[in-house]
C-alpha cells in the first residue's frame, strides 16, 4: 500500500444468488482525492461502497480502509468516517437540532455541528420535523450527519439523485470543500457529468466489473475523441464521403442521421467546409467536446441510461 | 451511555409528539376497568378469595398492558424502525445494537408504567381499590414480566422479515392470549378446562403472578411463575441478539 493510500480493495466479489453484482473489483482511492465510481443503475456502485463502509459482507477479496479490515473491526472503523446512504430515513417527528445532537453522541469525538448547519445553510431549519424537509433539505441534512464525527473519509452514495440542477451544483461545491478541509471524499453517481467535474479520478464500473479508472480528462483523452459532431443530411439517398478529412475518426450513418468523432482541434471548420463545397445541404448541425459520456458508450456500446 | 440517553430521550420525544400511538395502551384498560367496575363493584367477596373485583382486575389488566406494550409496541416500534431505514442509517455509526434495545425497552417500559399507574388511580379513587402486597415485590415483578414480554417482542420482530408481517404475527398472539390468560375475563370464571391448557400461556403466569403479590403473596408462593419468566426474558433475549437485523 503506498502510504498515502487509504482505501485499497482488491478482487473484491459479491453475488446475490446468481447475481454477480460486483465481479472482481479491485482500486486504490489516495489520501486527499475526490474519487467517484459512476455507472448506470444496477452496476453495483452501492455494494462496493457499502462493503467498503463495513455495512454488507463480501464473498471474496480484501478491503483494507485507513488500516482496517471493515467487516472485522467495524467498531474501529466507524468512528473515523462519515457515511451517507442513497436510501435511509430517520424518525418523522425528529428534529433538525435533535438528529445532530444524537448522532453526535454516538460518536468518541465529533464537532460543533452548529457550525456544519451553518456551512449546509440547514440553519433556518433546525427546528423542524424531519418529515417537513425538502428532498434536497433532507439530502443536505443526511451530509451533515456524516460529518459530525469530523470523519477522514466521507462516503457519499448517490449524493445529489432528485436534486434540481441547483441544488446539485451547491452540493458540488460541498464536496469541494470538504476536499480543502483534507478530508477524502469517495462518491457515487449515475451522472457522468457529476463526475467528470467534480471527481479527481473515476472508476467506471459496468455489470459489476471495473471498466476504466483514470482521471476525467486522462480517460477522454485515451478512450474517446476529442469532438463529436452531429448533423441532419436534408436530402435522402445522398453520398457523404468525409474519409480525407484529417483528424476524423469514426463515422457513422443512420438513416439521414451522421456522427463522426475526431481529435483535430478545427474538425468542425473541416467538415463544414467539405459539406458546403460539395454543396450538401444539412441541419441540425451540432458539435461538442467528447465527455466521460463518451467514454462510456465508447467501452460499452451503450448510452448512459439514466 | 451518553447516546444511550440520548436515544431514549428521542424515543420519548417521539412518543408524546404523536400521542395517538399510546392512546389505546392507556384508555383500554381504563375503559375495562370503568365498565366492569360498574357492574361487579369492588366489594369484597370469596369468589376472589376474599377480595374485591376491582382488587384482582388492577393486576389483571396489568398484565394485559404489558402484553399490549411487550407484543404490540416493541414490534411495532422495532420493526418500523427497520423497514424505514432508521436502523440503516444508525448501522453507519458506532452505535451498538444493544443500545437501541435498550432504549426501546425503556421507553416501552415507561408507557407500560404509565398505564399501571393510571389503573391504579382510577381504580383507587372510583373503587378504593385496595393493596395488600410489598411495593418493591410488586415492582420486581413488574420489570420481570415486563422484560419477558419486551423480549418477546424483539424476537418476533427479528424473525419475521417485514413489519406487517411482524404486526401479524404480535396480533395474533396478543388477542386469544388476553382473553385466554385471566388478563381481561377473571380466570375464575374460565371453565376448568381453559385454566388447564391456559398454563402454556406466558401471560398466565404474569397474571397468576402479579395477582398473587397484590393480596400479598410472597415470592415463594410463586417459584413457578418467577422461573418461567426468567426462562422466557434470557432466553429470549439471546435469541434477539443473534436474529437482530439492521436491515
Ligand atoms: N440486497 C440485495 N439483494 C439482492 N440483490 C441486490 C441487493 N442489492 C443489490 N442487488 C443487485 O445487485 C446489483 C448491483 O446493485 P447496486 O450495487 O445497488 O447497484 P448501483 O448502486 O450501481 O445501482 C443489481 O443487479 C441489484 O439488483
Ligand atoms: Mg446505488
Amino acid at each position: 500500500m503506498k502510504n498515502n493510500t487509504v482505501i485499497k480493495v482488491e478482487g473484491l466479489k459479491k453475488s446475490y444468488g446468481s447475481n454477480k453484482a460486483v465481479d472482481d473489483v479491485s482500486f486504490e482511492v489516495s489520501h486527499g482525492e475526490i474519487f467517484g465510481m459512476v455507472g448506470p443503475n444496477g452496476a453495483g456502485k452501492t455494494t462496493t461502497i457499502e462493503c467498503i463502509e463495513g455495512l454488507r459482507k463480501f464473498d471474496e477479496g480484501s478491503i483494507d480502509v485507513l488500516g482496517y479490515d471493515p467487516q472485522k473491526e467495524g467498531s474501529k472503523l466507524k468512528p473515523v468516517i462519515g457515511i451517507q446512504l442513497q436510501q435511509s430515513q430517520l424518525q418523522e417527528h425528529i428534529r433538525v437540532w435533535e438528529a445532530l445532537d444524537l448522532y453526535s453522541s454516538i460518536y468518541p469525538k465529533s464537532t460543533d455541528w452548529n457550525i456544519i448547519l451553518e456551512q449546509l445553510g440547514l440553519t433556518e431549519k433546525r427546528n423542524e420535523y424531519f418529515s417537513k424537509l425538502s428532498g434536497g433539505q433532507k439530502q443536505r441534512l443526511f451530509i451533515a450527519l456524516s460529518l459530525v464525527n469530523d470523519p477522514e473519509i466521507v462516503f457519499l452514495d448517490e449524493l445529489t439523485t432528485g436534486l434540481d440542477p441547483q441544488a446539485r451544483r451547491a452540493m458540488w461545491n460541498l464536496v469541494r470543500s470538504m476536499k480543502d478541509k483534507g478530508k477524502t471524499v469517495y462518491l457515487t453517481t449515475h451522472f457522468m457529468e457529476e463526475a467528470e467535474k467534480l471527481c479527481d479520478r473515476v472508476a467506471i464500473i459496468d455489470h459489476g466489473k471495473i471498466i476504466a479508472i483514470d482521471t476525467p480528462s486522462e480517460l477522454i483523452r485515451k478512450y474517446s475523441h476529442n469532438e463529436r459532431i452531429e448533423f441532419t443530411l436534408v436530402d435522402d439517398n445522398i453520398d457523404v464521403d468525409l474519409g480525407g478529412i484529417e483528424g476524423l475518426t469514426s463515422f457513422d450513418r443512420t438513416d439521414n442521421r451522421i456522427i463522426i468523432y475526431g481529435n483535430s482541434a478545427d474538425l468542425t471548420q473541416k467538415v463544414v467546409n467539405h459539406l458546403t463545397e460539395k454543396k450538401i445541404a444539412f441541419s441540425d448541425f451540432r458539435s461538442e467536446k467528447s465527455t466521460l459520456e463518451d467514454v462510456f458508450l465508447k467501452l460499452t456500446g451503450r448510452e448512459m441510461r439514466d | 451511555m451518553k447516546s444511550l440517553w440520548k436515544l431514549t430521550v428521542i424515543e420519548f420525544k417521539m412518543f408524546y409528539r404523536e400521542p395517538i400511538a399510546m392512546f389505546f395502551t392507556l384508555v383500554f384498560p381504563l375503559m375495562l376497568l370503568f365498565i366492569f367496575g360498574s357492574i361487579y363493584g369492588n366489594e369484597p367477596t370469596p369468589f376472589f378469595g376474599g377480595v374485591g373485583f376491582i382488587d384482582t382486575a388492577v393486576p389483571a389488566y396489568s398484565a394485559m398492558i404489558i402484553a399490549m406494550t411487550g407484543l404490540i409496541s416493541v414490534t411495532l416500534i422495532f420493526s418500523s424502525y427497520r423497514e424505514t431505514g432508521i436502523l440503516r442509517r444508525l448501522h453507519a455509526t458506532p452505535l451498538r445494537p444493544q443500545t437501541i434495545l435498550s432504549a426501546i425497552m425503556i421507553i416501552v417500559f415507561m408507557l407500560t408504567v404509565a398505564g399501571m399507574v393510571i389503573l391504579i388511580i382510577a381504580g383507587k379513587l372510583a373503587y378504593g381499590l385496595k393493596f395488600l402486597g410489598n411495593p418493591l415485590k410488586m415492582t420486581i415483578a413488574f420489570i420481570l414480566s415486563s422484560m419477558s414480554f419486551f423480549s418477546i417482542g424483539f424476537v418476533l420482530s427479528g424473525v419475521l422479515k417485514t413489519a406487517r408481517a411482524a404486526q401479524i404475527a404480535s396480533n395474533a398472539v396478543y388477542f386469544p392470549m388476553i382473553f385466554l390468560s385471566g388478563a381481561t375475563i377473571p380466570r375464575e370464571v374460565l371453565p376448568e378446562h381453559l385454566r388447564t391448557i391456559n398454563q402454556v400461556l406466558p401471560l398466565t403466569h404474569v397474571v397468576n403472578l402479579l395477582r398473587g403479590l397484590w393480596v400479598g403473596n410472597g415470592f415463594t408462593d410463586h417459584i413457578k411463575e418467577i422461573i418461567i419468566l426468567t426462562s422466557m426474558m434470557v432466553i429470549f433475549l439471546v435469541i434477539s441478539f443473534l436474529t437482530f437485523r439492521w436491515d
